[in-house]
């Protein structure tokens, strides 16, 4: 017993402290992993916060739009241009889904719209097969899957120029929602549908607008994952990793889900790296889900929540 | 004060405040409501009326001050501890359940008169059968003073708003409270359903016996029904006496004229 | 016979607190049950009942389950697929380490050792709820089968990583294993989804039911009723595994014959909530019409194809099933989104008033 002790909380931490260069390597790979987390959970914050819509389809969203930008690059087409058209095809699809999805299902209840999504991510997965084709492709996009040293630590290009652009387009996001007008108004229906309405915002274009948004981060998303791990579908499972992100910072928060990913990114390469050997390793799929859920139990209310009071 | 200053008296509220953040919703508010006795609390929105209530049903816990219920510390109690002291209650905005029909709105109002065992209730036999029968009969007795048959079947939720605030009465009765809790029975209401939900609110006193606490904003009804009147303002106790004592009560007429007096 | 009860007084609240009030209904149930032990057994071929009626039987069953949880108690799962694996572990643990149980008990087991389970990841609901749950609930998917990938023991340290079901028998027919027949499996999987299915319906119907529907709607509202919400919802959380646990069971034992945890993976999750949302949450019946549905449109989009004298190529098949399925489920949620079941009734009503349109 002392023994499983020892070796559960003890050893662990004379690893870290034996190597902190290792440890900090370990950590910037959190970082790094934690800034793709964040941009898929940053999708899915988008659209709840706008449209009360749990996007299931996030995650299939990220695929498509990797299937897509790598089927127009084998045709030939350059770069810049794959990117036009991938970001036209995203933002086509968001239009779609507003008329022929959420249109016809506002006002149900939160749970059918999920399930609808649901049904959308089986659509979306046949839909982009059928058009590219399923078995896996190798995205490049010019940046060298390699390492260098910075500090006395390993760091992998690839890994930190994603983060970068990660970073990028978060900042990007942000200043949309603090600036720009459609982004204020997007955070006044997140706030109070009805009042935005009031103001003559219609919800249509709000829906179609987050949903574009939310496609756009889906096609860097798709390229970040893609250039690392190849396409093919099991990215469409990424979108399972940033769940937890969303318990911690909260479906409706930013701020949460860009804070909320650091955190899971880095608690679980740390787990995966320091206990998962003790207990077979292969956490990765539930680590981070069990590292919310105790998170929650110290703070019900999540990152930023404020503690509710309910009104009765 | 203890038991013994309780004679009569069902439930003490002693001195209470409730803080949210800054907010004071109640400072050193004291009431006694007395067994038998019909008491409004009244005064202009933004009181504390609401938070008064939910700190007697337990919603919330007051920062400072005790709450006795029949001569016991009742303080810290959670909501369903309060139900089982034989405290009901009405919300301002309708809570009934509203997938679910009339009757078992009612029905769910018994729950806590209902025991089982789990066996039984899922094969629907022996005693779990006869007690669902006799609560059932209770609840039509219910269902037959509050002259809600036609839409015993109906959902709750598609109900006009004056009906569901008689279902919700309904399922507080039918836990046979000895003390109820009227959170504004009255709001949204034309004269006639105003009128019927007085008759039914007196016939409860009457009948019953059950100690009634209610809020109201419709001046008359409450001069009309209620034995005593409590006033609130800012979060705090103004006025307590007879309808006739509040009315002429010189801080009562500032906090609805909105004259400050100093 | 006319659908109508004009006629029929109901004397006593007994008569009327029936899950079948109308004598109509009692006749046509009380055929159909008959029907579904005898017909089958005799006339349906191997096809029909491996592939359709032993499944959707199973389904039916783990899809009543998640109903008690999610359309009754209002708590989201999306951990079926694990509390299904539990089951299907355990019932394998069971059967292998006391071959002279009877299969019978080894499933109820099952069904405990899932509801344990299911109460341990059902603790979260007390803090958090709608999606945040379902969220937590995955937690639960995902470690669950982790933890039967990674421990050996559990499948009895085969190398292979599969647990296959025994040859076990019931009244001495042989009904799981490789030489149990079709119909002795039907008749098997038919007896437990109809006693769980009159249970569930029983539990629903009273105070148990009520208060979980109670929590559902309005949780403020039910706890000044007296419903203690840790109480309830983990009461739900034990019952519906304890469904899906069975079903599990059921799933290797009765229908796939051996599996391993690729079979329960979240999809399996999904599947299942499917069916119930596309039945009709709230709604024991729905489950059963959300089971069929989920069971048959597959194989309807397989075997179109063929009907209509196309042959396609498999990846291209596969990929239009998916968009398929895909869009009919969006379809269905946009023309009925309370389900089947809702249709079904609504389709009673008018009957009830045929040949007049009010």
């Amino acid at each position: 017993m002392i023994d499983v002790l020892q070796h559960v909380v003890v050893g662990p931490f004379r690893d870290i402290g034996s190597n902190p260069a290792f440890f900090g390597e370990v950590v910037i790979g959190g970082i790094l992993a934690g800034m793709l987390y964040s941009l898929v959970a940053l999708g899915f914050v988008l659209i709840f916060k706008a449209s009360g819509v749990f996007n299931f389809a996030q995650g299939v969203m990220v695929l498509f739009a990797a299937l897509t930008l790598v089927g127009l690059l084998e045709r030939g087409l350059p770069v810049a241009a794959a990117f036009v058209v991938t970001a036209a095809v995203m933002i086509a699809l968001a239009f779609v889904i507003e008329r022929v999805v959420l249109r016809p299902l506002v006002n149900q209840e939160h749970i059918i719209l999920f399930m609808a999504t649901i049904g959308l991510n089986f659509f979306l997965e046949g839909f982009g097969e059928m058009l590219w084709g399923a078995n896996v492709k190798k995205l490049d996009v010019g940046i060298p899957d390699r390492s260098f040293m910075m500090a006395g630590m390993q760091v992998n290009q690839l890994e930190l120029s994603a983060g970068v652009i990660a970073a990028v387009i978060v900042a990007i996001l942000a200043v949309f929602f603090q600036k720009t007008r459609i982004g204020r108004a997007l955070r006044a229906v997140a706030d109070d549908h009805e009042a935005a309405l009031s103001i003559g915002i219609p919800l249509k274009t709000i829906w179609v607008v987050v949903w574009s948004v939310a496609g756009l981060v889906a096609i860097v998303a798709g390229v970040m994952w893609g250039a690392k791990s190849g396409v093919q579908f099991s990215l469409s499972l990424i979108a399972l990793k940033a769940l937890p992100v969303l318990i911690l910072g909260g479906f409706e928060s930013v701020a949460g889900a860009i804070l909320g990913g650091l955190i899971i990114g880095v608690g679980e390469k740390i787990g995966e790296v320091y206990w998962g050997p003790l207990v077979g390793g292969a956490i990765e799929n539930w680590f981070a889900y069990v590292l919310a859920l105790a998170f929650l139990l110290v703070r019900p209310q999540g990152l930023f929540g404020e503690k509710i009071i309910e009104r009765v | 004060m203890s038991a013994a200053a309780g004679a009569g008296v069902l439930l003490q509220v002693e001195s209470v405040s409730v803080r949210f953040g800054a907010l004071m919703a109640l400072s050193g508010v004291s009431v006694d409501v007395r067994a038998g006795e019909i008491l409004a609390i009244i005064g202009p929105n933004g009181a504390g009326k609401t938070t008064l209530l939910n700190v007697i049903s337990g919603f919330y816990h007051p920062s400072q001050g005790r709450i006795f219920f029949e001569g016991r510390d009742r303080t810290r109690l959670r909501p369903p501890d309060v139900a089982e002291l034989g405290i009901a209650r009405t919300f301002q905005n309708v809570a009934l359940f509203k997938g679910m029909s009339v009757l078992d709105n009612i029905m769910t109002g018994r729950l806590l008169k209902m025991k089982g065992s789990f066996l039984l209730d899922a094969l629907y036999l022996g005693p779990a059968m006869s007690q669902e029968l006799a609560n059932r009969a209770f609840v039509e007795r219910i269902i037959d003073f509050l002259e809600i048959q036609a839409i015993r079947k109906a959902p709750a939720g598609r109900l006009p708003y004056g009906l569901q605030k008689r279902v919700e009465l309904a399922r507080a009765l039918a836990a046979e409270p000895k003390l109820l809790l009227l959170d504004e029975p009255m709001a949204g209401m034309n004269v006639e359903e105003k009128e019927d939900m007085c008759r039914f609110i007196l016939d409860v006193n009457g009948e019953f016996g059950t100690t009634i606490v209610l809020i109201e904003h419709d001046m008359g009804v409450v001069m009309d029904i209620s034995d005593r009147v409590v006033v609130l303002d800012y979060g705090r106790k103004i006025a307590d006496g007879t309808p006739d004592d509040v009315r002429t009560h010189p801080a009562v007429l500032d906090a609805y004229l909105g004259v400050t007096h100093d | 016979m006319i659908y109508r009860e004009a006629g029929q007084f109901k004397t006593t609240y007994a008569s009327d607190q029936a899950i079948f009030p109308i004598v109509q209904d009692r006749v046509v149930v009380a055929l159909g049950v008959l029907a579904v032990f005898v017909l089958p057994t005799r006339f349906a071929n191997e096809y029909w009942l491996q592939a359709i009626l032993i499944p959707f039987l199973i389904y039916a069953l783990a899809a009543l389950g998640l109903n008690l949880l999610t359309g009754y108690a209002g708590q989201l799962s999306l951990g079926t697929g694990g509390f299904m694996a539990v089951g299907a572990y355990a019932a394998f643990k069971l059967s292998t380490a006391f071959p002279s149980l009877s299969i019978v008990i080894v499933f109820l087991l099952s069904g405990l050792i899932a509801a344990l389970v299911g109460v341990v990841f059902g603790i979260p609901s007390l803090r958090i709820k709608g999606f945040y749950l379902a969220v937590a609930t995955l937690a639960a998917q995902f470690f669950l089968i982790w933890l039967f990938n990674k421990v050996a023991w559990f499948v009895n340290y085969a190398p292979s990583g599969t647990i296959t079901a025994p040859s076990r028998t019931v009244l001495g027919v042989t009904v799981t294993g490789p030489t149990a027949s079709a119909a002795a499996r039907y008749v098997l999987a038919l007896v437990f989804v109809a006693v769980f299915a009159l249970i569930a319906k029983n539990l629903v119907r009273g105070r148990i039911g009520r208060s979980w529907m109670a929590i559902r709607d309005r949780d403020i509202a039910a706890e000044i009723i007296g419903v203690r919400p840790l109480r309830t919802k983990l009461l739900a959380f034990a019952i519906s595994s304890f469904y899906c646990g069975i079903a599990g069971a059921e799933l290797v034992f009765l229908y796939l014959g051996s599996a391993e945890t690729l079979a329960f993976d979240i999809g399996l999750s999904f599947l299942v909530l499917f069916m119930v949302i596309i039945g009709g949450l709230g709604s024991v019946l729905g489950s059963f019409l959300g089971a069929a549905f989920i069971v048959l449109v597959p194989i309807f989009l397989t075997n179109a194809p063929h009907v209509m004298g196309l042959s396609l190529p498999v990846a291209f098949q596969k990929q239009l099933e998916l968009m398929v399925f895909g869009g009919l489920i969006i379809f269905f949620l946009i023309v009925e989104p309370h389900g089947l079941a809702r249709l079904w009734q609504i389709t009673k009503e008018k009957l009830r008033l045929w040949p007049f349109p009010h």
